[in-house]
């Protein structure tokens, strides 16, 4: 078991492509982490520079503290799953499962004996003979896990490993790709275009666009509060409503209410009693921690559709006012369009408490729950400095 | 065929997939039928008929063959010119084809797949001149590159005076079918290395397979079935090639004198055509026993 640790790594294609420009990233000893982004955004390509499949250009990455930036993949302790499995089509499964320990010509019994308590471990047992033709694409999966998990490497690599399951399966194999990774202990990267399957499996996230690291955090932090509009954006099923916004007044630097940097606050009371500061948006105004923003800034306001709340009734302070647009039904909630002059909001309410299309409402929400992004960098206004690892 | 050619309306519609009706479909393939029939199954009757004759190029056997029955087989089973012709087939197809071509062609495909485009399509074009360029051509190239005097082969070794094609000739032929036919061998496994999933060659370099490791486990597996097609359409081809005679006339003294161009030495310097269309059809016979062999192994690999 061991450690990632990558410094200023950069992958350069032969077109000048810098898939990955420049990344410092540790991922700690038997940590479940995940490469999060969208497709381009250069998260493959730094799994395969880390299992050794692409050549750096620049940096270092160690594994166990050892430099392994020019070592060959098979001499790096890595074991790595593909995302259409890689099986081999002649192989039965026990000869799939033992083919790292055939290329080290260990012993067939020995073999088999890996074999067998293998796929114990993974619920393989009595598919043993099979080809993988003849397996469903979940048994498929857990046949190339078992393959991965006994080449013994120090790091398992996993590129997209949920995308090639249909999606009642997805959740299934989600479930049993966590507990095994609790039960191994062993250091897991994988790469995802999927936030909802990064949010739900990993300890920790590093969300990743043009190259570059955009956030790094745990699930909790990346949702609760992207440091970036374009980490707000892609995290979340329900997208961010980020509204342009101008702050009102100022809650001054000191006695704002501060959210944390690391670990956000559960609800918005403790901030609520210190001065709040407001920011005018899409007609109305919300309460918002501006920090040194000055008043009269233009800001973008960030606001999850699950932290605003619908007010039917008068309300008192600041609120956003609309009518409502269109409800979609979400299962257990429903996503409600607010039209607040002429700004399209969306939040979420509890099902069968939807407002009916043409309501008049007011939507409110705590202020540690809102948020602002400098308005020319996307950028997260935070007390100084930012708390981006 | 004209009552079922045109379906009348009211009747059951075709129920082929085309839905063209027997007369229909039978009127589009005959074309192709009749210039099968006039250029290919015709003649390979009638060397049939020839071959149990006694016809010869000139002569009283020319205006008037009689029928002579099996006579001809009989004498190729006891011609000895006739074994060593068959014996140097088997030398030049195993040589040429299935070790040469193969193994080249094989080879050139697996470093291609990993070089610059830029090179590959160079390496590609300069192989494929060597299949495409008529065989007057690429003989006369040969016989210039091993010729004893001022040939290419004796200016590079420096060694003046010998004389490779009457010295060595099966040697000289081998290495120039190679040279001509492993554009086919190349180009077929270039896209049937295309068939190996690079996620299987990459599980198993992630496992530190050698690169036998990996041509074994992972690529030969995927590409068998290729290899045997493969192998069957050179050794074909090769054992009815007819450019050694380009080359050597199949001397001296007979050392260089495969089926193809012995049928060509009894049919035209002998005049024999009778028995020549005897060995041709034996030429047929092994040709297609050796497809079966072939067939056979296909199927069972699939």
């Amino acid at each position: 078991m061991a450690g990632i640790d990558i410094e200023g790594l950069a992958t350069v294609y032969p077109n000048g492509v810098r898939a990955v420009d420049g990344l410092d990233l540790h991922v700690a000893d038997g940590e479940f982490f995940a490469l999060l982004g969208p497709s381009g955004c250069g998260k493959t390509t730094l799994l395969r520079t880390i299992a050794g499949l692409e050549a750096a250009s620049e940096g270092t990455v160690r594994i166990d503290s050892v430099d392994v930036t020019r070592v060959e993949p098979g001499k790096r302790g890595v074991a790595m799953v593909f995302q259409d499995y890689a099986l081999f089509p002649h192989m039965n499964v026990s000869e799939n499962i033992t083919y790292p320990l055939k290329v080290r010509r260990v012993a067939a019994a020995t073999r088999s004996e890996v074999a067998s308590h293998t796929a114990g471990e993974l619920s393989l047992q009595g598919l043993l003979e099979r080809k993988p033709a003849q397996l469903s694409g979940g048994q498929q999966q857990r046949v190339a896990l078992a393959r991965a998990i006994a080449s013994k490497g120090k790091v398992l690599l996993l590129d997209e490993p949920l995308s090639n399951l249909d999606a009642r399966l997805r959740l299934e194999a989600r479930t049993f790709l966590k507990k095994l990774q609790r039960d191994l202990g062993i250091t897991t990267v994988f790469v995802t275009h999927d936030q909802a399957e990064a949010l739900a499996l990993a300890d920790r996230i590093a969300v990743m666009d043009s190259g570059k690291l955009r956030q790094l955090g745990s699930p909790r932090e990346v949702f609760a509060r992207p440091t970036n509009t374009f980490v707000a954006n892609f995290i979340g099923s329900t997208p961010m409503n980020l509204l342009p916004g101008k702050v009102a007044a100022s809650s001054g630097v000191e006695g704002a209410p501060r959210p944390t940097d690391t670990t956000s606050s559960q609800n918005g009371s403790a901030a609520s009693s210190a001065a709040v500061g407001l920011v005018s948006v899409a007609g109305g105004s919300l309460p918002a921690a501006t920090f040194s923003t000055p008043v009269g800034a233009e800001v973008t306001v960030g606001i999850r559709p699950e932290y605003l709340t619908v007010a039917s009734g008068d309300v008192t302070g600041p609120a956003l006012r609309g009518i409502v647009v269109v409800a979609e039904n979400l299962g257990t909630q429903s996503l409600v369009t607010v039209d607040c002059d002429g700004t399209l909001v969306g939040v979420t309410v509890p099902e069968e408490t939807e407002p009916a299309p043409g309501t008049a409402v007011a939507l409110t929400a705590p202020a540690t729950r809102v948020l602002l992004y400098d308005h020319d960098s996307g950028e997260l206004l935070a007390r100084q400095p930012a708390p981006v690892a | 065929m004209a009552s079922a050619s045109a379906p009348a309306r009211g009747r059951a519609p075709a129920r082929d997939v085309a839905g063209l009706g027997v007369g229909r479909a039978l009127g589009f393939v005959a074309p192709a039928f009749l210039l099968i029939g006039a250029f290919l199954i015709f003649p390979a009757v009638w060397t049939i008929y020839i071959g149990i004759t006694n016809y010869r190029l000139t002569g009283v056997e020319a205006v008037s063959p009689s029928i002579v029955g099996l006579s001809n087989y009989t004498k190729a089973l006891n011609d000895a010119l006739f074994h060593n012709a068959l014996w140097l087939t088997l030398v030049f197809v195993l040589g040429s084809a299935i070790i040469g071509q193969n193994i080249l062609g094989f080879t050139l495909a697996w470093i291609m797949r990993r070089t610059r485009p830029a090179v590959r399509r160079t390496v590609e074009a300069f192989v494929l001149l060597a299949w495409i360029l008529p065989s007057t051509v690429v003989a006369y190239l040969w016989v210039a590159f091993y010729d004893r005097d001022g040939g290419t082969l004796n200016g590079l070794l420096g060694t003046q005076g010998t004389a490779w094609l009457i010295d060595y000739p099966m040697a000289c032929l081998v290495v120039f079918n190679t040279w001509r036919g492993t554009a086919f061998s190349m180009m077929l496994y270039s896209s049937a290395l295309q068939a190996v999933p690079p996620s299987q060659l990459e599980s198993a370099r992630m496992v530190g397979a050698s690169g036998w490791q990996t041509l074994r486990d992972v690529v030969f597996p995927h590409i068998r079935g290729h290899v045997l097609t493969n192998t069957l359409l050179i050794s074909l081809w090769t054992a009815n090639d007819f450019s050694p005679f380009l080359l050597t006339k199949g001397g001296p003294n007979h050392e260089s004198e495969t089926v193809p161009v012995y049928i060509y030495n009894v049919a035209l310097q002998g005049g024999e055509l009778g028995y020549s269309s005897a060995i041709s059809f034996l030429l047929l016979i092994a040709n297609l026993l050796v497809s079966l062999v072939y067939l056979r192994l296909l199927r069972r690999r699939s």
